[in-house]
């Protein structure tokens, strides 16, 4: 008898352990290879997976098998001009003797790369593994706190508008009952007695109406008690609640005067597309604000800030002071966590680099998590690295790193939020 | 109660009115229960033999899934599925490959895969062939008698699935993995190819593993005692050990390597177990699909002539059949070997010919079978045969003629390539011998055996190759034999025998004991 069975609506992820067996093992080529994509990789695109290639011969599974050489018979179909004795000269080069079908190959033909696709999270997870937030347990839980209001039980005072209609309906009920115990008693009792008296084959009627009487005035009674009663009131009760932010901010700053080109204004983009993809995995809420300078410092939004060509000269404290002032209007630092990240070809008017690293010292390290600059220059370092320098020794929420080429930059972010041994 | 009633007499009035079944729009299972009925009423009219089937339909991501487990239901679980997989979604997904039709496994119940996407046409031509052909192969040839169990082997895998991964916890999953890469290295030379198996009902597996665990491990330290030995014994040991070489060299290890946990040695027996299932399978290929290609075409076109199905039905099936059955010639590039379908397929068609309509030469060629019946014909020649000897005894000149098959001989010393033999009278013989040997596995498997441990010395493991036509071992030897090295734990070697009896070391691992040894 066949048995006929419905298998479609079964899982059809029986192989993803396998899958992540295979992930496992390899681990390290695979993370090789990511390392690799994200240079490669479209800035803009942060919503993808990765499709991921590794060399074919490292997942080779070897067994014994016969190599090439030695004398071989083969039997082929389809003979359309030879005959026995026929001498058929071999290609040169020595290999692919006849038609093929020569050494079995164990895995598939020509292709040196094994290429399959991860999704976005285990791209991501493989990106940042190994990878923390610095600096953060330092500060006290109270620095990044914002309240919540969470409900907390009943209370028998509150706003009319916070009323919770069941429970007050509930103890006006219970006192009703409480209150009006004794009549209902009485009633009972009478109502007993009446029912006694007109069972009496001549009633007296003159005790009924009595009777009668008493219970309507005991009835009365029990309806004079009110229906609801101040003290019957419950009220939703609600308090606030520390809860440590999860709002972050994060700060791009660019030079952008003429030194700069787009190529490496392409390179600190991929920077800053990192670091935002890093915090949108610890924060809910990301907010970015865009500051450019060359002379002047701009807010401006995404597509200017990389797109928009500008000339002129460098005073990098404008920005600095643009971005101190907009996080002290708008991200107040117990509200928000703040984080920064600056890149520059290292140009700075010279007067200007002083000024810098005071205003970094007073008014923006103190309150960020984490400030990172970047120098993306094939030229030696200016007099800006040098104070920044100084800055980094004593600030350990302060980075410089300095960047050559496109692929430097996942090395040196790796660099930067490396997880600390304890 | 009464549906299945009224199906029945639907399905008998069909039949009355010599109006064939429906074969319009998707299928449906009312629609296959129909159609496998009357398959079901030819196939046993052909005397086919078969265990019942149980029919499953998946979706095309669960046959991938099948895919990457070598298609068995329940697998442990292992990386080498897991690339297997990522492959195979791949390649799919980019359109290099189709999937197949249909999988079957040899178990009892005998279990199906039906595709979700075929069309009603495929899903008949797939019940007859998978459910009648495979399905009646697998019962009745004697390799699969032999040497598999169709009604324990589910529960077998289950077992393996569960064993490892309670390994996988007590002793990690590193160590496990490593273990199964090794025993996988060595999978092919995991099989007993001459001796015949003594029946052991499988679920009695899981009550003997233990006592089998311990017993395995006294056996093994008994081995390797060092209690000094009187002189009389030490003329034993030179002797070899093993006496014999031996050619099952995972059974060698896992009963013999002086340093493995009891729960590795199980694992051994595990891939080794597997091997064994399917290993039948590798030596009928042509057999076994040329048998159920046989089948379906001939159960289809029964109910054809029986007026069961209609022209439209016929036309797909036929279209589909032919693209299963083509052989391109050795100068196309489509060429990628010979097809077992088509030859399996020819070679049945071709012994059905020689019963019912034999000719001069059929009748010298084949004095057994020609004019006898064709059905008992057919039926012992699946009962009795592997690949290699099946073409040796049943491929005909007709054939070779209509297939015009040609043998060549590569010889690597020499620049060209003769032609030894083609379809013509002195040739026959020759081809038929040449195309037997090529599906003769102890040809086209490397030939390593056991030769010899150095029970006194330094416990190292000697195997040896014996090339067949001088065709020496490819270069993945070097990373097999680290992986023969895990698992023994001592020095392994292994050494080629050539044709002038003289002996050369191919590798050593690890490598600076060669130099010591000598």
């Amino acid at each position: 008898m066949a048995n006929f069975i419905d298998r479609r609506l079964n899982g059809k992820n029986k192989s993803s352990v396998n899958r992540q067996r295979f992930i496992r093992r390899y681990n390290k080529q695979i993370k090789q290879a990511v390392a690799d994509a994200v240079s490669k990789r479209s800035v803009t695109d942060v919503t993808s997976g990765e499709s991921i290639s590794i060399p074919t011969k490292d997942l080779n599974e070897p067994f014994f098998h016969q190599g090439q050489g030695g004398v071989r018979e083969r039997v082929l179909p389809g003979n359309d001009q030879f005959q026995t004795g026929d001498q058929i000269p071999k290609p040169p080069g020595g290999q692919g003797s006849g038609a093929g079908d020569g050494d079995a190959s164990d895995s598939g033909e020509g292709n040196d790369e094994f290429q399959f696709q991860i999704s976005k999270d285990e791209y991501l997870d493989l990106l940042f593994e190994d990878l923390e937030l610095p600096n953060l347990q330092k500060n006290k839980i109270n620095d990044i706190v914002e309240q919540k209001i969470v409900r907390s039980g009943f209370s028998t005072v509150g706003l009319p508008n916070n009323i919770n209609v069941v429970r007050s309906l509930k103890k006006s009920l219970a006192r009703r009952i409480a209150l009006s115990g004794s009549e209902r008693r009485e009633i009972r009792a009478l109502e007993e007695r009446l029912s006694q008296l007109n069972a009496l084959q001549e009633p007296p009627q003159a005790e009924i109406d009595s009777l009668e009487q008493a219970i309507a005035l005991l009835k009365k009674q029990i309806r004079r008690i009110p229906f609801i009663d101040d003290f019957d009131l419950m009220f939703n009760n609600f308090s606030k609640q520390d809860m440590p932010s999860s709002r972050a901010v994060m700060f791009c700053l660019m030079d952008v005067s003429g030194s700069m080109d787009q190529v490496t204004k392409d390179i600190a983009k991929r920077f800053y597309v990192l670091l935002y993809l890093f915090l949108s995995r610890r924060y809910k809420t990301i907010e970015v604000v865009y500051i450019r300078h060359h002379t002047q410092a701009k807010e401006v939004d995404e597509h200017e800030f990389f797109y928009s060509q500008e000339t002129g000269g460098t005073i990098v404290s404008s920005a600095l002071k643009l971005m101190s002032d907009i996080q002290r209007k708008r991200y107040p630092q117990d509200q928000w966590n703040i984080y920064a990240a600056q890149a520059s070809d290292g140009d700075n008017w010279a007067d200007d680099t002083p000024l810098c690293a005071q205003l970094l010292q007073q008014q923006i390290l103190p309150f960020t998590r984490h400030y990172s600059y970047i120098e993306i220059t094939n030229r030696a370092h200016q007099s800006l690295w040098q104070q920044y320098q100084n800055l980094a020794a004593t600030h350990p929420q302060f980075a410089i790193k300095h960047i050559k080429s496109v692929a430097d930059i996942y090395p040196v972010f790796r660099e930067l939020f490396q997880k600390q041994l304890a | 109660m009464t549906t299945d009633t009224k199906q029945k007499n639907d399905l008998d009035k069909n039949c009355l009115d010599k109006t064939h079944l429906d074969d319009s729009g998707d299928w449906t299972f009312d629609k296959l229960e129909q159609y496998h009925q009357v398959i079901k009423e030819v196939a046993q009219e052909y005397r086919l033999d078969t265990y019942p089937n149980q029919i499953e339909v998946i979706t095309s991501e669960q046959m991938m899934d099948a895919y990457s487990s070598v298609g068995m239901p329940v697998g442990y679980n292992h990386w080498s599925y897991g690339k297997k997989f990522i492959q195979t979604q791949q390649n799919y997904q980019r359109g290099q490959m189709g999937l197949a039709y249909e999988i079957v496994i040899n178990s009892n119940p005998c279990i199906a895969y039906l595709m979700e996407e075929n069309t009603m046409t495929m899903q008949a031509l797939v019940i007859a062939h998978a459910c009648y052909g495979h399905n009646s192969f697998f019962k009745n040839n004697y390799l699969f008698t032999t040497w598999t169990d169709a009604d324990s082997i589910i529960d077998y895998l289950l077992f393996a699935k569960k064993f490892i991964s309670s390994c996988e916890e007590k002793y990690g999953i590193d160590l496990v993995e490593d273990t199964l890469d090794s025993c996988h290295a060595l999978m092919n030379l995991g099989v007993d190819r001459y001796k015949r198996p003594s029946k052991i009902s499988m679920h009695k597996e899981h009550q003997r593993q233990k006592d089998r665990e311990e017993y395995l491990q006294s056996q093994v330290n008994d081995l390797w005692r060092t209690v000094p030995k009187r002189k009389a014994d030490e003329q034993l040991l030179k002797d070899r050990y093993p006496k014999d070489p031996q050619e099952n060299i995972l059974y060698f290890i896992e009963k013999n390597a002086p340093l493995l946990e009891s729960w590795q040695r199980e694992i051994i027996r595990i891939v080794r177990k597997i091997s064994q299932y399917f290993y039948p399978q590798k030596q009928t290929q042509v057999m076994n699909e040329g048998w159920a290609t046989f089948w379906h075409y001939t159960i289809l076109n029964t109910l054809y002539d029986r007026g069961d199905v209609s022209d439209k039905f016929m036309l797909e099936f036929l279209h589909q059949h032919t693209n299963v059955i083509y052989q391109p010639p050795y100068n196309s590039d489509y060429y990628s070997g010979i097809n077992p379908y088509a030859l399996g397929f020819s070679m049945f068609c071709d012994i059905r010919r020689i019963c019912e309509h034999p000719t001069a030469e059929d009748r010298q060629w084949f004095p057994d079978i020609a004019g006898s019946n064709w059905l008992d014909t057919l039926h012992f020649a699946c009962k009795n045969f592997k690949d290699e000897s099946f073409i040796s005894q049943f491929l005909s000149p007709h054939l070779i003629r209509e297939m015009k098959l040609f043998s060549i001989t590569d010889d690597s010393k020499l620049s060209h390539i003769d032609v030894s033999a083609i379809h013509n009278e002195q040739g026959y013989l020759a081809v038929r011998e040449t195309l037997s040997k090529q599906y003769n596995l102890s040809n086209i498997e490397p030939n390593i055996q056991v030769y010899d441990v150095r029970v006194d010395g330094d416990r190292s493991l000697t195997l040896r190759y014996y090339p067949q036509q001088g065709v020496p071992l490819a270069g993945s030897a070097e990373e097999v034999i680290k992986h023969v090295h895990r698992l023994w734990g001592f020095t392994v070697r292994i050494e080629q025998k050539n044709s002038d009896d003289s002996i050369e070391l191919l590798q050593c691992c690890p490598d600076k004991a060669a130099n010591l040894n000598e």
